[in-house]
């Protein structure tokens, strides 16, 4: 795998890591953006990780593009030869699946999808061979998550799963996008999850709703007092499945300033999580409150 | 409070030159789309050239003062008026309490700085006044302003009144618009045919234009380069794995309409793109409404820098008229 390198005009060097989406294409990406933050370029103004590329923003009053490309090509063949190592954290996000607002929302928008006679979690559930909804969100729930990128609009995090390429769950985005999705949609499209940090126009399928804000340009939120974004590139997630019940008393724990999301430091290593898929991720999970 | 909002125009919102730093978390680098313009503004007046001004595009605000006032209108040429009679634009204007600021029709260019002594004084949200709707961040309480709302102005500086910008140090589109594009990015995923229709083609800006990105109509569709479709990708010949968007780049939905993202980018997505606008040329599209006629004129790097080299030599020689 190694980095194909474009401009993006004279302000951004555009890096693809791979053309096609895998963990090692996104942990590339991230590690190398990681290091060429370490690395102090004087005139790099941005640097944003994507999926399996990032991007750069520099002035080239300050350093020539010619020179930008050669610090960070250099940075790739030194980043060949350290370990595949990251600090990151995890965090618990809860979901009601099948909630009613994202289901009064699919209805109203039933002639802009595939499949209008089913639910969004009933066709995905079938595309991809699961023979009912729950076993379906049994897979969606029940591995966890790199956040790979987090952008369109204001902290939204596209999610990958942290599966081998026959597990991944793919599914098409909506025929034509809809007008309207509620704030805080678990959405799926392509092979990523994300996370809608706004209410808004959409073209993902729904599948549920987390009570926990992950954008609040006021920082009232709690825990968003420090920053009104909640979530990084290379913070891992797992999703956890609650009811109705759940969901209202977070909800009411939120807004009277008392939730608190579950969150651990953790450190990822890609060769043992390559080794053991499943176990790595079983004891990835188990950090969580440090259980 | 200085100034009093009357009618709020089509859209007026809050810009100065930015945020930078928070595209990673999909947070746009904001700020005026015609940066010179403000710029020039801002220097009229005496103020910082980065302070907070007014964008309004297509229709001027009416505004009430509350106070005596600086001001100065630059951008797109569209009649100015205090209290009804006409001003000229580009000029330093003294405003007395009471008097209100209107606008005529639209003639050329798409969107009016209006700089007022002191700048608008609203919070500052991540390093900048700019108003990023999307995120209800900056600007008059994340929104465009609106009837009722009363603007905050900071203390003037020592700028005078009838102190202009020569007509010559007025940048503003060609007719056709020509834009200078560096192709790259995603440029390989078309035909060798497509390149060269790509820039021989006449486009015109649709009526989908705004502060995220300007979309246009009229050249010949784009050939892809045969390929599988990479894994997660999508189906489309014109889809990739959800990338960063640069600011300036152009992608090409199903290889039909190019879409430059501008100040508010969206900051990725899952469609390929055959370039970027040279950032000197930004400013450009800032002034372009719907149906102008537009021209993709390619340039290599060194194109780029000297592009970026002449539009800091016209800001240097707008400042020279200020010291």
């Amino acid at each position: 795998m190694k980095n194909r390198y474009s401009f993006g005009g004279d302000e951004h060097l555009f890096v693809e890591c791979d053309e096609s989406m895998s963990l090692e294409a996104f942990f590339k990406s991230l590690s190398m953006t990681n290091a060429v933050r370490d690395s102090q370029i004087r005139g790099v103004t941005e640097i944003c990780p994507a999926n399996a590329s990032f991007q750069i923003k520099f002035n080239p009053d300050i350093i020539r593009p010619d020179d930008m490309l050669r610090e960070v090509q250099a940075i790739e063949s030194a980043a060949s030869k350290t370990d595949p190592v990251i600090a990151t954290r995890i965090i618990e996000i809860p979901v009601f699946y099948q909630d009613p607002w994202t289901h009064e929302t699919l209805m109203r928008f039933r002639e802009r999808h595939q499949d209008p006679q089913a639910t969004d979690l009933e066709y995905a559930a079938r595309i991809n061979n699961y023979s009912t909804v729950d076993d379906f969100i049994a897979a969606h729930a029940g591995s966890p998550w790199f956040v790979s990128m987090v952008g369109f609009v204001a902290g939204l995090p596209f999610m990958y799963q942290m599966v081998d390429r026959p597990r991944q769950i793919q599914v098409p985005k909506y025929l034509r996008p809809r007008t309207d999705t509620p704030k805080l949609t678990i959405g799926y499209g392509g092979c990523f999850s994300c996370i809608y940090s706004v209410r808004g126009a959409g073209g993902y399928q729904m599948f549920g709703i987390t009570p926990m804000p992950i954008f609040d340009p006021e920082q009232k939120t709690s825990y968003l007092r420090d920053f009104m974004v909640f979530f990084r590139p290379g913070d891992i997630v797992k999703f956890k499945p609650i009811g109705r019940e759940e969901y209202d008393h977070t909800v009411e724990e939120v807004a009277a300033g008392r939730f608190a999301p579950a969150i651990s430091d953790v450190t990822f290593d890609l060769r043992e999580f390559q080794k053991d898929i499943d176990g790595y991720n079983a004891r990835l999970e188990g950090m969580i409150n440090g259980r | 409070m200085a100034v009093k909002v009357l009618n709020p125009g089509l859209s007026t919102t809050v810009q100065d030159l930015g945020r930078p730093g928070y595209f990673h978390l999909g947070i746009p680098i904001g700020g005026a789309m015609d940066r010179l313009a403000l710029r020039a503004a801002n220097l009229i007046v005496g103020n910082d050239e980065g302070a907070a001004g007014l964008e309004a595009v297509f229709i001027g605000p009416q505004l009430e003062f509350t106070r005596d006032a600086l001001i100065a209108v630059s951008g797109a040429d569209m009649p100015i008026k205090l209290d009804g009679e006409e001003k000229p634009s580009w000029t330093g204007l003294k405003v007395k309490a009471g008097q209100v600021l209107s606008f005529g029709f639209l003639k050329t260019g798409a969107r009016i700085y209006i700089a007022i002594a002191g700048g608008i004084d609203v919070p500052i949200a991540l390093g900048s006044r700019s108003t990023y709707p999307i995120g209800a961040l900056g600007g008059f309480k994340g929104r465009a302003i609106a009837k009722g709302d009363e603007l905050p102005v900071g203390n003037a500086g020592s700028g005078k009144e009838g102190q202009s910008v020569p007509e010559a140090l007025r940048r503003r589109p060609g007719m056709p618009a020509e834009l200078r594009v560096l192709p790259g990015l995603y440029w390989h995923r078309v035909t060798e045919q497509s390149h060269q229709n790509f820039f021989d083609d006449q486009w015109k800006v649709a009526p989908e234009a705004d502060r995220m990105g300007y979309r246009f109509r009229g050249g010949r569709p784009l050939q892809f380069v045969e390929r599988d479709q990479p894994f997660g990708a999508g189906s489309d010949p014109s889809n990739i794995v959800d990338s960063c968007y640069p600011y300036g780049s152009i992608q090409v939905p199903g290889g039909t309409e190019p879409i430059i993202l501008h100040r508010d980018a969206v900051s990725g997505g899952g469609y390929f793109m055959v370039g970027t606008v040279v950032s000197a040329d930004m400013d450009l599209i800032g002034q372009l409404q719907p149906n102008t006629p537009t021209r993709f004129v390619k340039v290599d790097m060194d194109g780029a820098l000297k592009a970026r080299a002449d539009r800091a030599a016209l800001l240097d020689r707008i400042r020279s008229v200020f010291n």
